[in-house]
């Protein structure tokens, strides 16, 4: 629409109308992806909503209490917690047109989300080595379906954060990397939202 | 704030705009003290205080639900951008069916017992 509109005027009012809808385009694109946190937000909650459920169902099979390390999930919290700030950072240092910076702060973020992911991993051998595997009882597969998931998604982010760490190397800062760094700090921050609730409900509840 | 206006390209009014998009350090570094602080206090409950069950649960969840609206607002900037807040909307709703499908849920499962 803003295309159409523009080249009716003189050359100055069009690049300017150009420049407008570009922008309005990217908002529509995060706007797009806050719609996909949602959905998102709704996949988390069926599969919280089969944990609780199925918390108490252990089989006779190993319980959250004697399972869960509290050194671990609590490490797990506050490296999360850490790389959702320094994906902050990153966004400021764009913000600032600081591209050095920016893909700093992304590298932090991409090393405490892959010792995040490590440490999931090792938590989860441990499990398995201890016989806790996901068809032992209902609790252990409703629990490996939602933490995995989250794991997943982490996993995702950091493959997508390492691939656009190429693209500002090629491209710079533009209005496209813009929104792509914007929309995925949004994702970073969402999955440590997520993680706050599997932290409470799931390991100290379960720790209780 | 208006510092920001030294940067050389675009003229004032975008550049601020560009600057309510985004939060600034201070934001931030409120928003990461806060969250350390919600994270602390349950383990703190979970483990130092002899409270009983429900009471420990409730105060955790509701820790929780605080620092979700902490990093909605500090780190996510829910209520920056122009335009109609449609992201809010379609956050509402979405927290409103996560709400039913887990209250729900569990309390639809609860008759388990009964029904067997």
């Amino acid at each position: 629409m803003q295309h159409a509109i523009g080249h009716g005027h003189s050359q100055g009012a069009d690049s300017h109308s150009h420049d407008h809808g570009h922008h309005d385009q990217e908002s529509m694109k995060v706007l797009g992806f806050w719609i996909f946190l949602v959905t998102d937000c709704l996949l988390f909650g069926t599969l919280f909503a089969t944990y609780v459920v199925l918390k108490a169902h252990t089989d006779g099979g190993p319980t959250g209490k004697e399972l869960f390390e509290i050194p671990g999930f609590v490490a797990e919290t506050f490296i999360l917690l850490t790389s959702s700030f320094t994906s902050g950072l990153a966004v400021l240092a764009m913000n600032k047109k600081k591209v050095g910076q920016l893909i700093g702060w992304l590298i932090v973020t991409v090393l405490l989300g892959a010792s995040f992911v490590g440490l999931e991993i090792n938590e989860f051998v441990n499990m398995v080595h201890e016989g806790a595997t996901i068809s032992t009882s209902a609790f252990l597969t409703a629990f490996f379906v939602l933490v995995g998931t989250h794991g997943l998604h982490v996993s995702v982010g950091l493959v997508w954060m390492i691939a656009l760490m190429i693209q500002l190397k090629m491209r710079g800062v533009t209005p496209v990397t813009k929104r792509k760094i914007t929309v995925i700090s949004l994702y970073w921050h969402f999955l440590d939202v997520v993680w706050i609730f599997l932290f409470t409900i799931v390991y100290l509840m379960g720790v209780m | 704030m208006s510092q920001q206006h030294t940067s050389a390209a675009g003229h004032g009014h975008h550049e601020h705009e560009e600057h309510d998009d985004h939060g600034s350090l201070k934001a931030y570094i409120i928003g990461f003290i806060l969250s350390i602080v919600l994270t602390v206090i349950p383990l703190l409950i979970v483990f130092e205080t002899s409270m009983n069950k429900t009471g420990v649960i409730i105060t955790i969840i509701t820790m929780a639900v605080i620092q979700l609206i902490v990093q909605l607002f500090f780190f996510m900037h829910i209520r920056e951008g122009e335009g109609p807040k449609y992201n809010v909307m379609a956050l509402i709703l979405g927290l409103f069916i996560v709400l039913v499908i887990v209250a729900g849920s569990v309390w639809i499962m609860s008759f388990n017992s009964v029904v067997q």
